[in-house]
C-alpha cells in the first residue's frame, strides 16, 4: 500500500547506481493485507453460496407430490423479515459512521440495534421454518424442501455466527476502545454483515418472489 | 463389516458412544491387525524416543506452535511423504490383487477391503499426500522468492497445516476403527447415501475432506494476499519469478474451487444425517446434480496440483541451462489461460451420462483446447534448454523425465477429450494409465525435481546423488512399466475397479503392471535411503554459500537454511531473475547496520482447534453426539479467545540478526 513513487526513488544510490536492498524497513501497516484476504473469504462464502443457488435452481420444482411455493411463502412475513435485514444493514453503517469519528459509545450502541435487528430477522426466519415443518413442509418431504431450507438455513447460520461474531466485537471495543485492529475487525464484519445481506436479496427474488410465479 | 446394529446396544452405551462398539475394530482382517500392531509398536518407539531425548519441549516451541512459513513448509513435507507410504502401500496392494485374481482365484482381498482400498487410496493420493506437498513447497518458496519475511497471515498459516493434518487423522482413522468408504474417490451418490453406505465410511470420508478443506481453503487466501501485498520493492508481477506465478494462480484456483467441494460434501452430509432429498434417486432429488457439483471442484482440483510443479519445471530447466527462461510473459499467460479453462472442462468427465451431443462437444472442445498453452509451456522448456549449459542434476533429471512422461499423458488426454472415443474408454483402465501417466509423470516427478532442487536451501546440505540417481530410474522404468500394460488393457475394454477377472490371456499384463509397482517401490526405498545418507554425510554434502546450484532467484541470495526472518535487509529487485542479476552488478552483501527486526508470534491455538476437529469429527461419523457437541463449542470458544489476544508480534533484538549476519560472513570467508 506504500506508494510505489517514494519506493522507486529509493531504487538508486547517490551516486545513480541500483540498490540491492533498503537501509530502513519499509513500512508495512499492521494488518494491510486483512481486507484483501477477507475479501477473498468472502468471495469463497459467495460460492457456496452460488452452489446453492444452483441447487435450489435445479431442484426447486420438484414437489414430489408435495407442496410448493404458493401454498407455503407468506410474502408479507418474508417482506417484513427483509425489512429487518435492511436495518440492520443501514444501522451497522451508522456504526461504521460513528467508529470514524472516534466516538465509542455511538458505535457500540448502534452495533446493538444492528444485532437486535439481525435477532429479529432470526425470530422471524425461525418462526417461518417452525411453521412449514408444522404443516408437514419439512427439508426430507421433497428435493424442493430439501434445497429452499438448504440456502435459506445456510444463510440464517451465516447471519447467527454474524451475532456471536458483533458481541465478541462489542466486548473488545469495550475493553480496548477503538485502536486500528478492533476498526480493521469491525471492517471486516461491516463486509460481511452487508454481503449476507446482499445475498439475501438474492433469496428474496430468486427463492420468494420468483417461486410465487412458478 | 456391516455396521453393528446399534439397537443390540443398551442405551446408556449409545448415549456414551454412539454407534461405536467392538465391532468396529477389523478383529477379521489379519492385515489390518498386522498393520495395527506394527503401527502401535512403532508409534511407542518414536514416542518413547521423543521422550527419552527430551525433545517435546523442542517440538512443541519450535515446530507445533510455530509461525515460520519455512518451519511449516518441512511439517507439510513430512505429512506428505508419511501419506505417500500408506497410499502406496494400498496401491501395492490392489496391484497384486488384480495379479492373482485369475483363474478362478478370488486373490487375497475381500470386496469389502478390496473396495475401502481404491477408495483410500485416491483420496489419500490426492488430498494428503499431492495437496500437502504442493502447499509445503509454496509455503516455503513463496516468501522467500518475493523477499518477504513471512506469509500474510502467519497464525492462519499454522493453523491451516493443522486441520490438513487432521483431516489426514480422521482418515488414517478409518484404518483400525471402522471403515473407509468403498465408493471410489469421489462418492457418488446414490451409492455413497446412507441407504447404500450405511457404515461409517463415508462419513469418514466426508469429514476427513471437509476438515482438512478447511485448510486449504485457508492456506490458499494466504498465499494469494502474500504473494499480492509482501513483495518486495521493485518486484512487479511481470518480474515475479515464474514458480509464484504459478503458485498465485493455483491457489486463485483452490480458492474459487474448494467451497464447491465444501457445499457439495455439505448437501451429501444433509441426504445422509437429516435425510433429505438432495442426490436420492426419489423425493425429487438429483445424483447428477453430485456429479456435476463434485467435478466443476475437481477438474480444477487437477490444475491446482500441476499448475505450481509447472513453475518448478521452470525455474529448474532455467537454473540447470544456465539461462533466463525462454517466453516468460508467454508462460504466464499460457498458465493464466490453463487457469481461465480449467473450469470449462468439467463435463469431461461424464461424457456417456447423457448429456447430449452438443454439451459433450462444447467440453470435448474446450478440453483439447487446454492442450495449445500446455504446449506452448513445453516448447517454452524446450527452448530454454536449447544452446543451454546443461547440468545434468537430479532436479534437471526429473524434469526431462516429466517432459517425455508428460507429453504423452497429455496426448492420451486428447484422446480421451473426443467424446466419441471416450464412450469407448470411459471408466477403463484406459483412463486409469491416462491420470496416473500425468499425475505421476507430472506432480510427483515435479515434486521429486523440487525437493532435491530445494533440499540445500531448506538445510544447508546437497542430497545424494546416487541413491538419487537409483530412486530416478527405478522410479521413471518402473512407472513405464507399471502403466503402459493399464494402457492396452484399456484399449481391450478391461474397466477399473475390478477385483477377479474371468479372462485369462488378460493376467500377463497385470503381472507386468505389478512388476513396474515393485520398481516403484524400489525407487520410493531408494529415496528415504538418500535422505538418510545425506542427513548421515551432511558434512560432505553441506553447502555454505546459500547458492549450491549457481541459482537466479532470491531465495538462493540468502543462506541455507535461511534465518528465521529469511532476509537481514529488505531486498530490492530490478529484474525478474533477481540474484542473478545481483550477482551479474557485482552485489556486495551488507555487513553492517542491521536493525531490530519485527517478526510474528508462535502460538497454539493451531494445534488445539486441529485436535478439537478431529473430536468433532470423531463425534459426527460415530453419533457420539455429546462429543461433537461439547468439540464445536470448543471450536468456536477457543476462537473466540484467540482473538482477545492482541500481542501477537515481537521484534528480533539487532544483536540477535548481528550475530547471526557475522557468522553468515564467517562461513562466506572461508568458502574463499
Amino acid at each position: 500500500m506504500a506508494s510505489t513513487a517514494t519506493v522507486d526513488a529509493a531504487f538508486l544510490d547517490k551516486d545513480g547506481r541500483p540498490l540491492f536492498h533498503l537501509a530502513e524497513e519499509p513500512h508495512h501497516p499492521e494488518g494491510s493485507s486483512t481486507m484483501l484476504g477477507f475479501w477473498m473469504y468472502l468471495m469463497s462464502d459467495c460460492l457456496i453460496f452460488a452452489c446453492l443457488f444452483a441447487t435450489y435452481a435445479v431442484l426447486g420444482g420438484n414437489y414430489a407430490a408435495g407442496p410448493g411455493p404458493h401454498d407455503l411463502f407468506d410474502l408479507p412475513l418474508v417482506a417484513l423479515n427483509t425489512a429487518m435485514l435492511l436495518f440492520s444493514s443501514i444501522t451497522y453503517g451508522f456504526a461504521m459512521l460513528a467508529m470514524e469519528k472516534n466516538r465509542v459509545a455511538a458505535t457500540q450502541a448502534w452495533l446493538a440495534i444492528t444485532g437486535l435487528f439481525g435477532l429479529a430477522f432470526l425470530g422471524i426466519e425461525l418462526y417461518e421454518f417452525a411453521h412449514l415443518i408444522h404443516e408437514g413442509a419439512t427439508p426430507m418431504r421433497s428435493g424442493f424442501l430439501s434445497a429452499f431450507f438448504a440456502l435459506v438455513g445456510t444463510h440464517g447460520l451465516h447471519v447467527t455466527f454474524g451475532i456471536v461474531w458483533l458481541v465478541t466485537l462489542m466486548a473488545q471495543v469495550a475493553k480496548k476502545g477503538l485502536i486500528p485492529a478492533n476498526q480493521r475487525r469491525l471492517m471486516c464484519l461491516s463486509m460481511f454483515w452487508h454481503f449476507l445481506d446482499v445475498v439475501w436479496i438474492g433469496v428474496f427474488t430468486f427463492v420468494y418472489l420468483m417461486g410465487m410465479l412458478r | 463389516m456391516s455396521p453393528h446394529p446399534a439397537s443390540e446396544n443398551s442405551g446408556i452405551w449409545k448415549l456414551i458412544f454412539g454407534r461405536l462398539d467392538w465391532s468396529a475394530i477389523p478383529f477379521h482382517e489379519p492385515i489390518l491387525i498386522g498393520t495395527f500392531l506394527a503401527v502401535i509398536v512403532g508409534g511407542i518407539a518414536i514416542l518413547g524416543l521423543i521422550t527419552k531425548y527430551r525433545l517435546w519441549g523442542m517440538l512443541w516451541r519450535d515446530w507445533f506452535t510455530t509461525v515460520d512459513h519455512k518451519r511449516i513448509g518441512i511439517m507439510y513435507m513430512i505429512l506428505g511423504l508419511i501419506m505417500f507410504v500408506r497410499g502406496f502401500a494400498d496401491a501395492i496392494m490392489m496391484r497384486l490383487q488384480q495379479a492373482m485374481a485369475f483363474n478362478g482365484s478370488e486373490g487375497y482381498l475381500n470386496a469389502h477391503h478390496y473396495d475401502q482400498i481404491f477408495t483410500a487410496h485416491g483420496v489419500i493420493m490426492i488430498f494428503f499426500v499431492a495437496m500437502p506437498m504442493i502447499t509445503g513447497i509454496m509455503n516455503y518458496m513463496v516468501p522467500l522468492q518475493i523477499g518477504a519475511r513471512d506469509v500474510s497471515f502467519p497464525f492462519l498459516n499454522n493453523f491451516s497445516f493443522w486441520m490438513t493434518t487432521a483431516g489426514a487423522v480422521i482418515t488414517m482413522m478409518s484404518l483400525f476403527v471402522g471403515e473407509f468408504a468403498r465408493t471410489g474417490w469421489l462418492a457418488y451418490p446414490p451409492l455413497s447415501g446412507i441407504a447404500y453406505s450405511p457404515g461409517v465410511g463415508v462419513d469418514y470420508y466426508i469429514w476427513g475432506l471437509q476438515v482438512a478443506g478447511v485448510g486449504t481453503l485457508l492456506s490458499g487466501v494466504n498465499l494469494i494476499a502474500t504473494i499480492v501485498k509482501m513483495r518486495a520493492p521493485g518486484m512487479t508481477m511481470m518480474k515475479l519469478p515464474i514458480f509464484v506465478w504459478t503458485s498465485l494462480l493455483s491457489n486463485v484456483l483452490i480458492v474459487a474451487a474448494f467451497p464447491v467441494l465444501t457445499a457439495v460434501l455439505a448437501l451429501l452430509s444433509l441426504d445422509r444425517y437429516v435425510g433429505t432429498a438432495f442426490f436420492t434417486n426419489d423425493m425429487g432429488g438429483n445424483p447428477m446434480m453430485y456429479v456435476n457439483l463434485i467435478w466443476i471442484w475437481g477438474h480444477p482440483e487437477v490444475y491446482i496440483l500441476i499448475l505450481p510443479l509447472f513453475g518448478v519445471f521452470s525455474e529448474v530447466t532455467s537454473t540447470f541451462s544456465s539461462k533466463r527462461l525462454f517466453g516468460y510473459s508467454s508462460m504466464v499467460y499460457a498458465t493464466v489461460v490453463i487457469a481461465i479453462l480449467s473450469y470449462l472442462v468439467w463435463l469431461h468427465h461424464f461424457f456417456t451420462m447423457g448429456s447430449g451431443a452438443s454439451v459433450n462437444s462444447f467440453f470435448g472442445i474446450t478440453t483439447m483446447v487446454i492442450s495449445i498453452p500446455t504446449g506452448a509451456k513445453l516448447f517454452n522448456w524446450l527452448f530454454t534448454m536449447y544452446r543451454g549449459r546443461i547440468r545434468f542434476e537430479l532436479p534437471m533429471m526429473w524434469t526431462v523425465a516429466f517432459m517425455l512422461t508428460f507429453v504423452l499423458g497429455g496426448m492420451t488426454g486428447v484422446l480421451l477429450a473426443v467424446p466419441p472415443a471416450d464412450f469407448v474408454l470411459h471408466n477403463s483402465l484406459f483412463l486409469i494409465a491416462h491420470f496416473h501417466n500425468v499425475i505421476i509423470g507430472g506432480v510427483l516427478f515435479g515434486l521429486f525435481a523440487a525437493i532435491n532442487y530445494w533440499w540445500p536451501k531448506a538445510f544447508g546440505f546437497k542430497l545424494d546423488k546416487t541413491w538419487g540417481v537409483r530412486s530416478f530410474w527405478l522410479w521413471v522404468v518402473g512407472f513405464w512399466v507399471a502403466f503402459m500394460p493399464l494402457y492396452i488393457l484399456g484399449l481391450m475394454g478391461v474397466t477399473r475397479r475390478m477385483r477377479v477377472f474371468d479372462d485369462p490371456s488378460l493376467q500377463i499384463w497385470f503381472q507386468i503392471a505389478a512388476l513396474g509397482a515393485f520398481m516403484i517401490a524400489g525407487g520410493i526405498a531408494c529415496m528415504f535411503i538418500q535422505f538418510a545418507v545425506s542427513i548421515i554425510n551432511r558434512d560432505k554434502l553441506r553447502d555454505t554459500t546459500g547458492d549450491p546450484w549457481d541459482g537466479r532467484t532470491l531465495e538462493w541470495s540468502t543462506s541455507s537454511p535461511p534465518p528465521d526472518y529469511n532476509f537481514a535487509f529488505t531486498p530490492v529487485i530490478h529484474d525478474g531473475d533477481a540474484w542473478a542479476d545481483m550477482k551479474k552488478r557485482g552485489y556486495q552483501r551488507p555487513t553492517s547496520g542491521y536493525r531490530p527486526i519485527h517478526m510474528p508470534s508462535n502460538t497454539g491455538t493451531g494445534v488445539i482447534l486441529g485436535g478439537l476437529s478431529v473430536a468433532f469429527a470423531v463425534g459426527m461419523i460415530w453419533y457420539i453426539w455429546w462429543l461433537a457437541g461439547l468439540s464445536f463449542v470448543g471450536i468456536l470458544a477457543v476462537t473466540i479467545g484467540h482473538t482477545f489476544n492482541y500481542k501477537r508480534d515481537f521484534h528480533i533484538p539487532q544483536d540477535v540478526v548481528e550475530r547471526t549476519e557475522s557468522e553468515r560472513t564467517r562461513q562466506l570467508a572461508m568458502q574463499g
